[in-house]
């Protein structure tokens, strides 16, 4: 067993796909990718709340004054299209206001002045757009009708009587556990990546050089076979894992936080509960993907099967996006679904849950080690030895 | 020694009936061919003399011992060059003999011994170090067979061994199985070539359509058919010419 896992590791190390797949772009890609993404994130919403606000207003003649707030405020009045509706359709414009022709005649009648702001909301980055003109518009609704309570002798306060705030206890770190809500998916997703050339090569590999069925002349058990390549594949999905979370805490240190407001709860300490909590989805990982390529006769075959696997990891994490619900004991019990919710307790600072992570390891590593049997017993199914019959 | 008797294997739920009752007795210190045209069952009997394949029925004996009870006991007992011969390619010749040795338990210095050995014999000095990617068919062959051998073991069993082979490679594979033999080894080889047989084996079992046809020396076989080349004598014993020109 120990002669295989050595021949293992000693044949991967000398391809170079395996290294650069596993041990680089492996641990890498999802660092960079989530680096990437964050601070671009960020410096788009800093532009769309900090550049100027050009807006398109359709009859701007109409209301003199409001114009004449919206241009203190700092926005660029543009001129109109001539059609507002197509404009905002055909994404030539953001948001256009208009202005109706009677909004004189409501104001001076002392009814609300209708104004419309056109666009289409099933375009995601008009939302900012949209509240920061509604935003302008409330401050310029609460001008007046503080001026015109003014004028009839009512102190202003008696339009508000409940003043609400909310006391954000978040605190930094809670913020940036916030952002870091992708982080578990790409910390699984380094381990299946890890382990997914290791697994195809050790098996499907073996059956399409030939070498299998000289292999298992040797005087082993066949269980002994796969747990030594197992090992393998296990021990490079720990390497992968142990390489991508150190590649994380660097990454990280490359974020603007400070302009964020937040800071990123993500330290050699927290690496290291992170190892721990998904070491045994390593050995999962291996298990799952090295069953699904024995079946594979060829390595083409293998990875056709296995690009359907890596989206096994994305379920939970994406319901977690989708769903963000509090941590309860039960989900530490559902193996990837506990690595994500564990991940993220641990990137917003809570304390560690120690009962909490032992049902992880616990229900983790018996669902693997049950994976890992039957991968074991694969090797005594003749169908997956021969090439031809 | 090796003693099979009545073995029956069939594929596809007993659809197909690859092994047939086969019987044959292969002694120490000579060396029997299986011989037979493609798709005789040929490979599966030698698969489960070394018990990766079960019979349905029969049994067998390798110097005693049931590969179907005691099929790790009977695996340190062969030595093996199956059809597939393949060689990892990002290891050296070497590595991939040292690889076998290992998994038959054997000591890091007694295996460098022993390859070092068979690197003379088989004429594998020049390329023992290099990685076997890029190999000649011949080269493999001589790997595979270290390899199979690496624990010297008293029963030799090889698929078709000469396939793909030249000439000189050929000559000198039965240079060293004329070898074995001397040593008292018991050597079996399956083929579908005649001269192959006619040259090396002292015992033949002509198996065809997964059934023995015909057992004895080359002799034997010449007067039971009453012909006067082996070939006629084959062709006359399994009844038709199927499958012996590929």
């Amino acid at each position: 067993m120990i002669a295989v896992f050595l021949k293992e590791i000693l044949d991967n190390f000398r391809d170079r796909r395996v290294i650069i797949n596993t041990l680089i772009i492996g641990p890498l890609l999802g660092p960079a990718l989530f680096a990437i993404m964050i601070s671009f994130m960020s410096s788009q919403t800093a532009e769309r709340q900090e550049a100027p606000l050009e807006l398109a207003v359709v009859g701007a003649e109409n209301a003199p004054n409001l114009i004449g707030f919206l241009e203190r405020q700092g926005v660029t009045i543009k001129a109109p299209p001539a059609d507002p509706e197509q404009a905002v359709r055909s994404e030539e414009e953001e948001v256009v206001l208009r202005i109706p022709e009677d909004f004189a005649e409501h104001w001076n009648e002392g009814h609300p002045a209708p104004v419309e702001i056109i666009a289409d909301r099933s375009l995601r980055y008009t939302g900012t757009s949209i509240n920061r003109v509604r935003g302008y518009l409330n401050i310029y609704n609460r001008q007046i009708s503080q001026l015109r309570l003014q004028l009839r002798g009512i102190h202003p306060d008696i339009t508000r009587p409940v003043s609400s705030q909310v006391v954000d206890l978040s605190t930094p770190t809670s913020r940036g556990g916030l952002i870091l809500a992708f982080l578990p998916y790409f910390i699984l997703i380094t381990v299946f990546m890890g382990s997914m050339h290791m697994a195809v090569d050790t098996t499907a590999g073996e059956r399409e050089r030939k070498s299998l069925e000289p292999l298992l002349i040797n005087p082993l058990p066949r269980w002994q076979f796969m747990a030594g390549k197992l090992g393998a594949t296990t021990a490079f999905a720990l390497a992968t894992l142990a390489l991508g979370l150190i590649a994380f805490v660097y990454a990280m240190g490359f974020l603007p936080t400070a302009d964020m407001d937040i800071q990123l709860n993500l330290d050699f300490r927290v690496a290291g509960w992170a190892f721990l909590i998904v070491a045994p989805a390593a050995l999962l990982a291996a298990a799952l993907l090295t069953i699904l390529a024995s079946f594979a006769k060829s390595f083409r075959e293998a990875q056709s099967y296995i690009g359907l696997v890596m989206l096994v990891p994305m379920i939970p994490s994406f319901w977690l996006l989708i769903d963000p619900a509090r941590t309860e004991t039960w989900m530490t019990w559902v193996p990837l679904l506990n690595q994500n919710v564990l991940i993220l307790e641990l990137v917003r600072g809570e304390p560690v849950n120690l009962v909490w992570i032992a049902a992880c390891l616990i229900s983790t590593s018996a669902l693997a080690l049950v994976l890992a049997l039957i991968a074991g017993n694969l090797y005594s199914r003749p169908k997956l030895i021969f090439n031809s019959d | 020694m090796i003693e099979a008797k009545q073995l029956r294997k069939t594929f596809s739920k007993g659809k197909v009936v690859a092994v047939d009752e086969v019987s044959f007795t292969a002694p120490d210190g000579q060396i029997t061919g299986l011989l037979g045209p493609n798709g005789a069952g040929k490979t599966t009997t030698l698969r489960m003399l070394y018990s990766l394949l079960e019979p349905d029925s029969g049994n067998m004996q390798i110097d005693g011992v049931d590969p179907q009870a005691e099929p790790i006991e009977v695996k340190r007992k062969l030595g093996v060059v199956p059809d597939s011969r393949g060689l990892y390619d990002r290891l050296t010749a070497r590595e991939n003999i040292r690889y076998y040795g290992k998994l038959q338990g054997l000591s890091k210095a007694e295996i460098d011994r022993r390859i070092d050995r068979f690197a003379q014999v088989l004429d594998m000095e020049k390329f023992i170090e290099r990685k076997t990617e890029g190999f000649s068919q011949g080269q493999r062959v001589k790997v595979a067979i270290a390899r199979a051998l690496i624990h010297e073991p008293k029963t030799v069993l090889l698929d078709e061994p000469s396939n793909g082979l030249d000439v000189m490679t050929t000559r000198a594979l039965r240079g060293f199985l004329q070898q074995l033999k001397n040593e008292g080894h018991c050597v079996v080889l399956s083929t579908h070539i005649m001269q192959e047989v006619a040259a090396l084996c002292d015992r033949i079992v002509i198996i065809a359509a997964g059934r023995v046809a015909a057992e004895g020396t080359a002799d034997q076989l010449l007067e039971r058919s009453g012909e006067a080349n082996l070939e006629d004598a084959f062709v006359k014993l399994i009844g038709s010419d199927e499958g012996l020109l590929a």
